[in-house]
């Protein structure tokens, strides 16, 4: 079975981002760039199949701008075989990476997709399930395990209650948790590697699709700053300031 | 442009993610060794970096190793507990003969065997390498070997030692710097047969010891290169020894300042952030600039020695000046912290005291200036 992992290019999430002073976004400038956590437990869960015996190819694909090689690079020295770089400078949205998501896997067939729930940046949580309508696939989100049995995957879900453990039928839809696994680091051997591992560069026209964002944003503005809080001795006391603070009545 | 080796950088950033501040607090706390750091790193290849493909080894140039060792340090860790097993060998690459190399390179690389210990600096002879005492004397098919090292680090964590004895008497040869042989002892089977390793206490949790020799006999076999040619052989290797250990500096220098900057941003004091007053940006702006100058220093000496030339300078320059950066990072990152500074929580202290060192060893500040007063500028030799 071949597998499909697109890896997205984002913000180090150690990175304290700050707001552009003209509300249009954040400031990328000179900022650490790292693949998105999320995609990193795609890869890893996807070589763990791999390394089972259940994958016999992975195949990470990354859209955005040309830099996005280093972060497909990075998964090919975790363990993928071979890349494809759709090149665009244009945001990407959710809907055009789905779009062309689902033009890649016409073409390479994979048996299962693997994507991040969300990426850190937008934090959508939108583009696997989108590729699952597209593609007319099953989908299981927020995967904390994924099982593959024969022509059909088990995938369990974190949801609100609990846990949920739905069945699917193959080719599907499958987006990572936080809890999945834990991503490996990449050895030097790896890394060398990875340098002359496949990489085919594209852009969304090869695909048919127009990359134009169809969305525009309006404001981006920082967090409320928390104030100070105090500390109270009694409930009474605490009923008493929240509501001289109109916080009840 | 030396090569930036951002991949390797992220990847050894990631490997040290799983070995956190507690992780060394607590192997510093107890001066135990970071056997699972080490294991790891070995198992990913990184401390095979230096050694040709032909052997097993990642085959990279000095830039490969230098930002191995850089990233340890940046992200908090302590690369001395191993980055002699990455250079040490270079002395057998370079010197030893085929059926040296084909024996031990390729047991080294799988870290199978180690070979970071190097036992050269004595206790009565010091600075003064020439001057040394330990003697290895032909007898038959080996040689013995009587005297004493110092500060020969990670003894008790290394297989092999490199060791430079004196094998022909200082008044019977015919240049000074004749006379001193590199021997490679096997450790393990020497401990209890010649070979007494103590642990030295120092200030922070270096492995290092004195290790005393008394009529260990090494196999004739084990010496690298030609017999009274040893203090050239570790001339060759110390280049890449300083260039490396200035890569860690750094290192050092830029945890330091990453720290200061964001506590200087946060700490709030007299209802505003203490970075606020110039008092305290400007030494870690200042640390910074040191910073930088020294790292071109250390690019400008990988270019020159990845190209073949003598970097004997620039790498002198390199580390003195990386080890002062890194000390300056220190003393406003400490200082920044003000009290808290103190606390073991914060790491601090501890990289505050490890990287002071390197203003000591491998060569002390005084003899990289007598060196470059002497080499560079033409100056009568000093010592
Ligand atoms: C933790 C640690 C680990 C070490 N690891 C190793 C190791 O693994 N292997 C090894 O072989 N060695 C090792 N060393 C030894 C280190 O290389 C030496 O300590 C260093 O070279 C200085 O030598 P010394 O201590 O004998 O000082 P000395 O030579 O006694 O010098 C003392 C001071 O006098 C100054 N000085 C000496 N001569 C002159 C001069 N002519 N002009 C001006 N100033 C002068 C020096 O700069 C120094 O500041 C280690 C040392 C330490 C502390």
């Amino acid at each position: 079975m071949k597998i499909l992992v697109p890896v997205k290019r984002v913000v180090d999430y150690n990175v304290k981002v700050r707001v552009k002073s003209d509300g249009t976004g954040v400031d990328l400038a000179n900022v650490k760039m790292s693949m998105n956590p999320f995609d990193e437990i795609a890869v890893e869960e996807a070589i763990r199949l791999k390394e089972k015996g259940i994958a016999t190819e992975i195949v990470v694909v990354s859209i955005g701008v040309q830099q996005s090689q280093e972060t497909l690079r990075t998964a090919l020295a975790m363990g993928a075989d071979r890349a494809i770089l759709v090149v665009t400078d244009v945001t990407t949205e959710s809907l055009t990476v789905a779009k062309i998501l689902a033009k890649v896997a016409a073409e390479e067939q994979p048996g299962l997709i693997i994507l991040g729930k969300q990426a850190i940046d937008d934090d959508a949580n939108q583009t696997g399930q989108m590729l699952a309508a597209l593609l007319g696939w099953p989908q299981g989100t927020f995967a904390s395990a994924v099982v593959p049995n024969g022509d059909r995957v088990a995938v369990t879900r974190e949801v609100d209650g609990g846990l949920e453990t739905v069945d699917l039928k193959l080719p599907a839809v499958v987006t990572t948790d936080l809890r999945l696994n834990e991503p490996r680091y990449a050895s030097l051997p790896n890394i060398m590697k990875a340098k002359s591992k496949p990489l085919a560069s594209k852009t969304p026209a090869d695909y048919g699709v127009d990359p134009t964002p169809r969305l525009t944003i309006t404001k981006v503005v920082e967090p409320a700053k928390r104030s100070a809080g105090t500390k109270v001795k009694t409930v009474d006391e605490l009923i008493e300031k929240l509501k001289n603070a109109g916080a009840i009545a | 442009m030396t090569e930036s080796h951002t991949a390797i950088r992220e990847e050894v950033a990631k490997l040290c993610q799983q070995f956190p501040g507690e992780y060394w607090r607590a192997k510093d706390r107890d001066r135990a060794y970071p056997g699972e750091f080490v294991a790891a790193l070995t198992e990913a290849g990184y401390l095979a970096a230096l050694i040709p493909e032909e052997y097993g080894g990642a085959g990279l140039p000095l830039s490969g190793a230098a930002a191995i060792l850089e990233e340890i340090q940046r992200q908090g860790g302590n690369g001395g507990a191993c980055h002699a097993q990455m250079y040490i060998m270079g002395t057998l690459l370079r010197h030893g003969s085929d059926a040296q190399k084909a024996q031990y390179l390729p047991r080294i690389a799988t870290g199978e065997l180690r070979l970071q210990a190097f036992g050269v600096t004595e206790p009565t002879s010091g600075t003064d390498t020439l001057a040394l005492k330990t003697t290895a004397v032909r007898d038959g098919d080996d040689y013995v070997v009587n005297g004493q090292k110092i500060w020969t680090s990670r003894a008790e964590h290394s297989d092999l030692m490199l060791l430079l004895a004196r094998t022909s008497p200082r008044d019977q040869v015919a240049k000074r710097t004749d006379g001193l042989s590199v021997l490679l002892v096997d450790m393990r089977a020497a401990v209890g047969n010649g070979l007494t390793i103590r642990p030295i206490d120092t200030m922070m949790n270096h492995a290092t010891t004195e290790v005393f020799f008394d009529n260990l006999r090494v196999p004739a076999a084990n010496l690298i290169g030609t017999e009274g040619q040893g203090f050239r052989y570790i001339l060759s290797g110390m280049n890449a020894e300083r260039i490396l250990i200035a890569a860690e500096c750094i290192g050092d220098a830029k945890w330091f300042i990453d720290k200061a900057s964001a506590y200087a941003k946060e700490r709030q004091v007299f209802g505003r952030p203490i970075g606020q007053n110039q008092g305290i940006q400007f030494p870690i702006a200042r640390a910074y600039a040191q910073m930088r100058a020294a790292e071109l220093m250390v690019h400008d000496a990988i270019r020159q020695y990845e190209a073949g030339e003598n970097a004997g300078a620039e790498a002198n320059m390199a580390k003195m000046l990386a080890a002062e950066a890194s000390w300056a990072a220190g003393e406003a990152c400490i200082q920044t912290h003000g009290g808290f500074g103190f606390a073991a929580e914060y790491d601090i202290e501890r990289k505050f005291r490890e990287t002071r060192l390197y203003q000591v060893a491998p060569i002390s500040t005084n003899l990289i200036l007598s060196y470059v007063a002497e080499h560079v500028l033409g100056m009568p030799r000093s010592y």
